[in-house]
């Protein structure tokens, strides 16, 4: 079944405000009770250039992004003429009178004189948006006051005027544009993105210190966790460069922080000497990579999925880890949560893989119930027989107890070289086989908790699709697609992609008739790992490495042709 | 005052003769006098003969990557104000490959103490050049002698107003202790920069050589005089001063936290009601 879902491209330079208008009017949609999800396209520059922020609107919940173009908002003459032939038959063009349709069916809105300044267009284009939609105006108007409150009663009483006056423009020039049916959902809802959610992950897991080097599309996270680290008692702290920041994370575990180093692949790049240190140190830390394109500077504000080798084998020497890669924002929150109990149960790197698109990917999320969350491992806050602590004491499940420096009289000794239980250097054959054995007893365990791939689409599916992280929405959509012309079509999509755990997967790749990985990169790297590990073979690939993301019509043209 | 066996005694692998060894001492000495137990101090360094000296002392420790010394003692501090925090290692350590740590950790000022061991050559590596190494100086590595400039460690950190600048020799402990105390005790980050020659590999900066040209500022000295610190900084010829070159009292960046007001934050449950309000924000 396709969902039933609008499209808004509000598109501009950067600096005009696009993104302001965007969130007014989704979470005015969101609080109306419809689904909304977002994404964002824009270039790698602060002022002009041209960006989009794409809205898919509906009233059944939605995956993933998609290519269509009901409602163009245009904001400058070149959005015009770049989207001119994107927009839907009975898509509708929305623009300042001063502009040039183009002969596009439009409606031409006197920002001008609905704004008296230039700072009030955002809700004027707020009111018309709403009127034209359909949607209630006490709903913006709640959503100013709630916006605008903290500025001062005459600054929502301007806003107030033009969003009046706006609306009332709307509806007196009778717009010919569908409306949207009835919405459903009035459960409250958080307008959240991906880098948000695993922000909020972190706080509900512990985090209480982050140090980072700003890169897109991480930064954000970083930025979220200052925004509410002092009500939180989080320490977060820009350094000099990502070789500090993964050290300084490191320094802050030992001394008892969790803690969060959120980079995108050059940065991380930086830290994969550190990597191994957290491995041989046994140092819990979880490491958010936030994947553009590459190789280099690639294209910084766009996304791909190619950073999951890099992930996989950064860092010399053998040690575990874990990579999560969440399919969605309630994932960003809930493995990243997760990731931070993995991290200090097996006392080993956990990384949390995702990319520009689910980085700034906006939906309608209700509130995560904290209550439900799983307990998160501790360290060992006890200091019985301190004398005889020692740090990597050898156990049958490779796990030592991790005490915290000053919290009792033990002493803590880390160390990065091959080392005694103690922690102290060893170059004996024996103790290093022992311990690079016990650091991979750990890695038994972690297998275990593997979370499982996700099935979605047809029961006993023909062909099955096979995804990991931020695809998962588009191939669902594309499944649907096609099981809707009578195809019989699967999804399974991993969330967790290190450790592998096959009895989770195999019958269903075995039972398929063809097995395709979509994924966006280049090399099919995923579809390698599972080869390398099961030694199953797919039978074809969609890839994508344009900088975009995943829409269904992209993997339903490629299956096509 | 804590005994000093308190400390432990351990085989090291230093060369006998090494300066580290003095410097070992020193630090024993310093801190049994301060009245620090093992357990009330974390000890932090990188890669390198002197970064070698977590293991040859009952102490926290955290010994991490080369150059990479400064970022973790630094984190470890603000996560836990209550430890004292000592990074120990060597010139190439903090100069060179972790020089932009060294940088910005004067910058950050933490309260927090850097024992640096300038033999002004790689011990560990058995005898290149190291930022300290002076021009012309003939190793293996650089057969004609070096071509770079040598860093003049003191006179970055005083012309950066690091909080505490000071230098000293492992041949004088009794002067190296009072170093190491005043350093400890100074809030923010402090820095000992200690010539501690490697008999092994550096036959220019020998044990005499230093002996013979170190001194002692006197009382008349004013360290917090900023112009009289930057001369003080350049004097590396046959005279070279030992002591408090430069302190200075800018607010470390743990007091200026209030996150690091309620002690450890490790220990700090997590608030789900503040958490929820969070979440309220963004509907
Ligand atoms: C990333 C990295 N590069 C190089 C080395 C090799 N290395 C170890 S110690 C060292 C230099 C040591 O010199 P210094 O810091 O002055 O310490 P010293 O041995 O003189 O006390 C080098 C180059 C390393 N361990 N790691
Ligand atoms: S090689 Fe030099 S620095 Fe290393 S232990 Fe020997 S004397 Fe000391
Ligand atoms: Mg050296």
């Amino acid at each position: 079944m396709s969902i039933h879902s609008r499209h808004i491209v509000i598109g501009g330079a950067a600096g005009q405000g696009l993104v302001t208008v965007g969130q007014l009017l989704c979470k005015s949609m969101i609080r109306a009770g419809y689904e909304v999800l977002v994404t964002q396209d824009y270039m790698s520059r602060v002022r002009g250039g041209h960006n989009t922020y794409n809205i898919r609107v509906g009233v059944e919940p939605l995956t993933g992004p998609t290519d269509a173009c009901d409602i163009l908002v245009a904001l400058n003459q070149e959005t015009v003429e770049l989207h001119r032939n994107s927009l839907s038959s009975k898509g509708l063009l929305v623009l300042d009178e001063e502009l040039d349709a183009l002969g596009l069916p439009a409606l031409k809105v006197p920002f001008a004189t609905l704004a008296p300044k230039a700072i009030f267009q955002n809700v004027a284009a707020l009111g018309v948006l709403c009127s034209a939609l359909g949607i209630a105006k006490e709903i913006p108007s709640k959503l100013v006051h709630d916006s605008f409150g903290k500025k001062g009663d005459a600054v929502v009483q301007q806003n107030m005027q033009v969003l009046d006056d706006a609306y009332a423009w709307g509806l007196a020039n009778g717009l010919e544009c569908e409306k949207l049916p009835q919405p459903k959902n009035l459960t409250p809802r958080m307008f959240l993105n991906g880098n948000e959610a695993i922000a909020l992950g972190a706080l509900a897991a512990g985090v209480k210190f982050c140090s980072f080097y700003p890169m897109t599309p991480a930064t954000s996270v970083a930025q979220n966790l200052i925004t509410h680290g002092r009500k939180m008692g989080v320490i977060v702290e820009q350094v000099e460069d990502e070789i500090a920041a993964l050290n300084m994370g490191l320094g802050a575990s030992y001394a008892g922080a969790p803690t969060l180093v959120p980079t995108s692949g050059g940065g991380f790049a930086l830290m994969t000497e550190a990597v191994s240190l957290a491995g041989v140190m046994e140092q819990p830390v979880v490491i958010v990579l936030a994947q553009r394109p590459g190789p280099a500077t690639g294209l910084p504000t766009r996304t791909e999925q190619a950073d999951l080798n890099l992930v996989l084998y950064a860092g010399h020497g053998e040690f575990p880890r874990a990579i999560f890669a969440p399919g969605t924002i309630e994932e960003c929150f809930l493995l990243t949560h997760k990731a931070f109990d993995i991290t200090e149960k097996y006392q080993t790197p956990a990384f949390v893989l995702t990319d520009q698109e689910l980085a700034d990917r906006h939906m309608g999320v209700v509130p995560f119930d904290l209550s439900r969350l799983p307990a998160v491992a501790q360290p060992d806050l006890g200091d019985g027989a301190a004398e005889q602590y020692r740090r990597y004491a050898l156990t049958r499940d490779g796990l030592s107890p991790r005490r915290i420096p000053g919290y009792g009289s033990s002493i803590v000794l880390a160390d990065c070289h091959e080392h005694t239980e103690d922690g102290h250097i060893t170059e004996d054959m024996g103790m290093r086989v022992a311990m690079n054995d016990k650091r991979f007893i750990k890695a038994e365990g972690m297998v275990d908790e593997v979370v499982p791939p996700k099935r979605f689409g047809a029961a006993h599916p023909k062909r099955l699709l096979v995804c990991w992280g931020s695809t998962e929405g588009a191939a669902r959509e594309a499944a649907d697609m096609l099981n809707a012309k009578g195809e019989s079509v699967g999804v399974l999509s991993f969330s967790q992609v290190w450790p592998l755990n096959p009895g989770q997967f195999m019958a269903d790749l075995e039972a398929a008739e063809e097995v395709i990985c979509v994924e966006g990169n280049k090399t099919a790297q995923f579809a390698r790992l599972l080869r390398q590990e099961t030694g199953f073979a797919m039978h074809g690939t969609v890839l994508r490495y344009d900088g975009r993301p995943f829409t269904p019509d992209y993997i339903l043209g490629k299956l096509a042709g | 005052m804590i005994d000093i066996n308190a400390y432990g005694e351990y085989k090291t692998s230093w060369c006998p003769g090494c300066g580290n060894h003095d410097v070992l001492k020193a630090l024993k000495q310093a801190l049994a006098e301060l009245d620090l137990a093992p357990h009330q101090v974390a000890h932090v360094s990188g890669i390198g003969q002197a970064a070698k000296a977590p293991h040859y002392i009952t102490l926290n420790g955290f010994n991490g990557l080369h150059g990479r010394g400064l970022p973790p003692a630094q984190a470890v501090k603000l996560v836990n104000p209550a430890l004292t925090v000592i990074a120990e290692s060597g010139d190439g350590c903090n100069y060179g490959e972790g020089g932009n740590h060294f940088l910005a950790a004067i910058r950050r000022n933490v309260d927090m103490t850097l024992l640096a061991h300038d033999n002004q050559i790689y011990g560990l590596t058995k005898g290149q050049a190291s930022p300290t190494t002076f021009e012309g100086h003939v190793t293996k590595s650089q057969p004609d002698g070096v071509t770079n400039a040598p860093f003049n460690p003191i006179a970055v950190a005083v012309a950066m107003r690091a909080n505490f600048v000071a230098r000293a020799f492992s041949g004088n402990v009794p002067h190296l202790v009072k170093m190491i105390q005043a350093a400890i005790n100074h809030p923010g980050f402090a820095m000992v920069d200690i010539f501690s020659p490697c008999i092994s590999f550096n036959k220019v900066n020998t044990f005499g050589w230093y002996k013979q040209r170190c001194y002692e500022l006197g009382d008349d000295y004013d360290p917090t005089n900023w112009d009289a610190a930057m001369e003080k900084a350049y004097e590396f010829g046959d005279r070279i001063p030992m002591g408090v070159i430069w302190k200075t009292d800018r607010k470390p960046l743990n007091e200026r936290l209030p996150m690091c007001a309620k002690g450890a934050l490790g220990k700090q449950p997590v608030d789900k009601a503040v958490l929820e309000g969070i979440m309220q924000a963004y509907i």
